[in-house]
């Protein structure tokens, strides 16, 4: 399924692959671990890395061939025992932040936490001051 | 008294300034998207690698005429090009000419094949030539993945002692070929 | 003849709308009290320019039916092969297609509005078409000079190209539509908001005339966005419902920012309090959906979705929201100041829980907005990264979380003053239902914080969405009451389907062979055979599989995975079983080499997703309430106005018979009329 947005996103990329390769997918990119444990460790994992060739999707729900050899690499680095923030810093390490959904406060992502904690304070701000103050006034006023 | 009216000034003073901030926003996205849509669309995920050395890896030979590929073949003190292609990649097709300019010049390039089958490799090479010194057969894509590239076709340049100096994304063009032997000569 | 035709009906009504905007804006120059000689022509401008629009898209659509290939949109994205139901909806399967879309809706509707309502005083109904009138100018102009979906090709092309495979589907019919009216429908209330901060009438008559509005559009927002996630669901294979992606969240802004809107303007009407927030909001609604147009059609975002990535159209795009959405945004700076106080409320009055309210799903949108535009904000600065359900999700619950717990306690509360200290007995079950149902998921298994949390938060709305009827006689409570109730408890029943999904979804993901046996959840999952099998434009292997639960009867599922040939794409058309508990759901994938015993495995994909179906069943029950909001409204106001009719022509009656009796003198009293 996700050739079809694969293909389709491909033909907007302007450099590279317009087609499929005919060697069969990776091992791991569509067989679960036999592990549940490690492979709920896994999927999880995969649900927050991004897909390189696609436009806006997780290796999880692409079928791209990279993103099949990408969840490839993830299972069979659990298997091993890798932890998955190591794999995630792994591929961040070769791709930037880019490759991953998961929120990290750095130098280049800051605002995304920063923005939030001020419009809770903003809120609470407008709260207090439009219900706050009515509570002393509304005796005073008398309605306009 | 006074001092209910000053709160209730300060209070007007602060209404009459929230107003204004919506608007403000709104201008801040329109100029960011203003700029944006003058810029070229940048698609490509630039490798993070740059500087760094290349992995451990060794990779069987993908053509029968050339040797495989391992990490000691890039440590021997003389720079490289290494050109991520496969057989199944269009624009590979239009880069063939600028690789065989570019080892006329003296370039040495190493060829990963990424997902090929020796058949497809042979036949590509039987068309459009054969530029390489060597070609490894990258079947998971895990030398693709190591060293950050993420498509093809991509050119790096690999300093004699095995580091990653340049990242040259989608096919070499004309233009580029004098660049990449510049990139050469200053990875010596 | 029939594009020409369309071609220049467009123009036309491009025209009426310069008409409609300037003797709107005329009739202003009037003295108050005085009638304008320019105010007559907005109206008919208006009515009559809805069905020159019309007219535009039937002819479109005509061209679309026949496969007219002379038309260049139609060559495009069309194909003669394709089945009647998918040329038609493929005329708005396009960029062109679907932005002449949007502008008949946007001029019907202000041609609806001109028609229909008399409630105003003139000279805001004056400001607001003549707004209305600019805003399709913009509009019009884009479509006519960027995107002419009328444009003819030299020499009629042999065959179309054909339409998208993934939009070959019964979602197209319906998501598009729906979602337009419902994002254009807000144009009326970002009219009217205007029409009454320039005219100075922000009271509670305006709001009245503006709530069926909001409450229209809104409910098309909701069946359009419902639709689009289940349609998103079955189609993709991937068996996600919301991924984030830039334009579904430009379709959930616009809904945030109407949601806020519906219960602001609610209060307005019935409060007189909240003024400027429903101004705010009437503009931010519509000012999201122009947004999120330009989002989608410019390629400043990177999605899934994204129609025609054009700079130019984007460029033109933005100077239509630099317009309308600064333009509107610094007239309400401007003015805001001189908008009077609203009647006074303390915290915990309904009015308070209301402005929580409002203040929560302002937050959300300006997180879901943060989010979105993030990836662009660094790309300026030539970095990439990305932002996705992991940021979304615990950002958004934040606020959602605080604003579900107001929302279960704030209908129970009165209008201006309250004391917590009434209600405490209902406080306290909700309270003990939520603590409860996390004792009781957390005892029953390790699951994630959010659907933990989602879980409960759905149980203690449900409940409170129906405590308002306690105590009550259910026949006799109005119908927008009984709106209320089923929008509310419509969420936590869409909130039950998320939880349960983000919770207890169960994968399975094997290389089978036919005969294959795989086991997932209750559910034993046989392949029987693979075979090919073919369509009107496509060829596909199907899978069929027989499902059974706990050894019950097996029942037949045909998973498939299609290629169509022009264009030439494949797609994977999902199978699913829908229980009362839940979908199974099951995709077929490539072949996976040969098994031990030397026959063709294929991928196979099955989910269990227990109670999955009410996240859609919720939204469809929240569009519900507020048809039955709409409902109770107009009843409510027939019911009005037959007692204002009755009363005048009861005051017409008495005047008579005074007139009578006067006329009479003194003199032997008329017999009885």
């Amino acid at each position: 399924m996700k050739r079809l947005i694969a293909l389709v996103l491909a033909t907007l990329l302007a450099g590279p692959v317009l087609s499929q390769s005919a060697v069969p997918p990776a091992p791991y990119a569509y067989t679960q671990l036999a592990d549940p444990a490690q492979e709920a460790e896994a999927a999880a994992l995969m649900l927050t890395l991004r897909c390189l060739k696609c436009q806006s999707q997780s290796i999880a729900d692409s079928d791209a061939p990279m993103a099949g050899d990408m969840r490839h690499q993830v299972r069979v680095r659990i298997e091993r025992g890798e932890s998955p923030e190591a794999i995630r810093t792994w591929l961040v390490e070769r791709y930037g932040d880019y490759v991953s959904y998961e929120p990290k406060v750095s130098a280049t992502t800051w605002p995304l936490f920063a923005i939030p904690l001020l419009l809770f304070a903003v809120a609470a701000l407008v709260l207090l001051r439009r219900l706050g103050a009515n509570r002393s006034d509304s005796e005073a006023e008398t309605g306009s | 008294m006074s001092a209910a009216t000053d709160t209730s000034e300060a209070k007007a003073g602060l209404n009459k300034a929230w107003v204004w901030i919506p608007l403000l926003l709104f201008i801040g996205f329109a100029t960011l998207a203003a700029f944006m849509l003058t810029q070229p669309k940048n698609e490509f995920v630039t490798s993070k690698m740059v500087g760094k050395p290349l992995p451990e890896f060794d990779l069987r030979p993908a053509a029968q005429d050339r040797p495989g590929v391992s990490i000691a073949n890039f440590r021997d003190g003389k720079p490289k090009l290494l050109n991520v292609w496969a057989s199944w990649c269009l624009p590979c097709i239009a880069e063939a000419p600028q690789l065989e300019e570019l080892r006329d010049s003296g370039a040495e390039i190493i060829g990963i094949a990424i997902r090929d089958r020796p058949a497809d490799v042979a036949g590509f090479l039987a068309r459009h030539g054969n530029p390489y010194t060597r070609i490894g057969a990258d079947d998971l894509s895990e030398v693709q993945l190591e060293i950050g590239s993420s498509g093809v076709p991509e050119t790096f340049v690999i300093d004699g002692q095995g580091v990653i100096r340049h990242q040259h994304i989608g096919d070499i063009r004309a233009e580029h070929v004098p660049m990449l032997l510049e990139k050469l000569q200053e990875a010596k | 003849m029939f594009a020409e035709i369309g071609h220049a009906a467009l123009w036309l009504a491009a025209a009426l709308a310069i008409l409609q905007m300037v003797s709107g804006a005329l009739a202003l120059r009037a003295a108050e009290g005085e009638a304008s000689p320019y105010a007559l022509y907005a109206r008919p401008a208006a009515v009559v320019q809805a069905f020159l629009a019309a007219i535009a898209f039937l002819t479109l659509l005509h061209a679309f039916a026949v496969t007219d290939l002379s038309v260049k949109l139609v060559a495009t994205n069309s194909h003669s092969m394709k089945p009647l139901l998918y040329k038609l909806t493929g005329t708005w399967g396009n960029h062109e297609g679907s932005m002449l879309l949007w502008v008949s809706v946007l001029a019907l509707s202000g041609g609806l509005l001109a028609f229909a309502e008399r409630r105003l005083p003139e000279r805001t109904m004056s400001a607001t078409l003549s707004v209305q009138g600019f805003v399709a100018l913009g509009f019009y102009v884009f479509l006519l000079f960027s995107s002419n979906p009328f444009e003819r090709l030299p020499v009629p092309a042999v065959e179309g190209i054909g339409l998208n495979p993934l939009l070959q589907d019964i979602g197209l019919a319906i998501h598009p539509p729906t979602l337009y009216i419902g994002y254009v429908g807000l144009s009326v209330a970002f009219s009217l908001a205007m029409g009454a901060l320039i005219t100075r009438q922000v009271n509670p008559n305006f709001a009245k005339v503006m709530r069926p509005w909001v409450l229209g559009a809104w409910v098309f927002l909701t069946f359009g966005i419902t639709a689009g996630s289940y349609w998103a669901y079955y189609e993709l294979g991937w068996g996600g419902w919301w991924f984030w992606d830039p334009v579904e969240n430009a379709s959930l802004m616009p809904w945030l920012a109407a949601t806020a809107l519906l219960h602001s303007v609610s209060v307005l009407a019935a409060r007189d309090a909240l003024r400027t927030w429903t101004i705010m909001l009437g503009v931010v609604a519509f000012s999201m959906s122009m947004l999120g147009t330009f989002l989608v059609r410019s390629g400043v975002i990177t999605s899934v979705h994204a129609f025609a990535v054009d700079p130019e159209r984007g460029t033109l795009l933005l100077v239509l929201l630099g317009l309308y959405v600064g333009g509107s945004l610094t007239i309400f700076a401007l003015r805001a100041g001189s908008v009077a106080e609203g009647k006074r409320f303390t915290a915990t009055s309904r009015e308070g829980a209301l402005v929580f309210n409002n203040v929560m799903l302002s937050a959300i949108l300006a997180i879901v907005l943060l989010g979105t535009l993030y990836p662009v904000l660094t790309e300026a600065f030539d970095v990439r990264v990305s932002v996705g359900p992991p940021y979304f999700n615990p950002a958004g619950a934040i606020f959602a979380i605080t604003m579900f717990i107001v929302m279960a306690i704030g209908p129970l509360l009165r209008w201006k003053d309250d004391s917590p200290a009434r209600i405490q007995p209902q406080i306290a079950v909700l309270g003990a239902v939520t603590l409860l149902v996390i004792a009781l998921v957390v005892f029953l298994g390790d699951y994630p914080v959010l659907p933990v949390l989602g879980l409960a938060l759905a149980a203690t709305l449900g409940l409170a969405a129906l405590m308002p009827l306690k105590g009550r006689k259910l026949t006799r409570v109005p119908t927008a009451t009984w709106g209320m109730v089923a929008a509310h408890f419509g969420v936590a029943v869409a909130l039950f389907g998320m939880a349960c999904e983000g919770a207890f979804t169960q994968e399975r993901l094997a290389a089978v062979g036919p005969g294959g046996v795989e086991q997932i959840g209750d559910w034993k999952v046989q392949l029987e055979s693979v075979d090919p099998v073919s369509g009107p434009n496509w060829t596909a292997i199907e899978a069929r599989l027989a499902v059974s639960r706990d050894g019950g009867e097996p029942v037949t599922l045909n998973p498939q995975a299609r290629n169509f040939w022009a264009p030439a794409q494949a797609t994977s058309e999902s199978a699913l079983l829908t229980t009362w508990d839940g979908q199974l759901y099951a995709v077929i994938g490539d072949a996976a080499g040969i098994g031990p015993d030397g026959q063709q495995r294929w991928q196979l994909r099955v989910w269990w997703k227990p109670f999955v179906t009410f996240i859609w069943y919720g939204g469809l029950l929240i569009a519900f309430g507020g048809v039955l909001s709409i409902i109770g409204r107009l009843q409510v106001d027939l019911r009005t106005r037959k007692a204002s009719r009755r009363r005048e022509e009861q005051r017409e009656d008495q005047a008579a018979i005074a007139r009578d009796e006067q006329a009479a003198g003194g003199a032997t009293p008329e017999p009885a009329e």
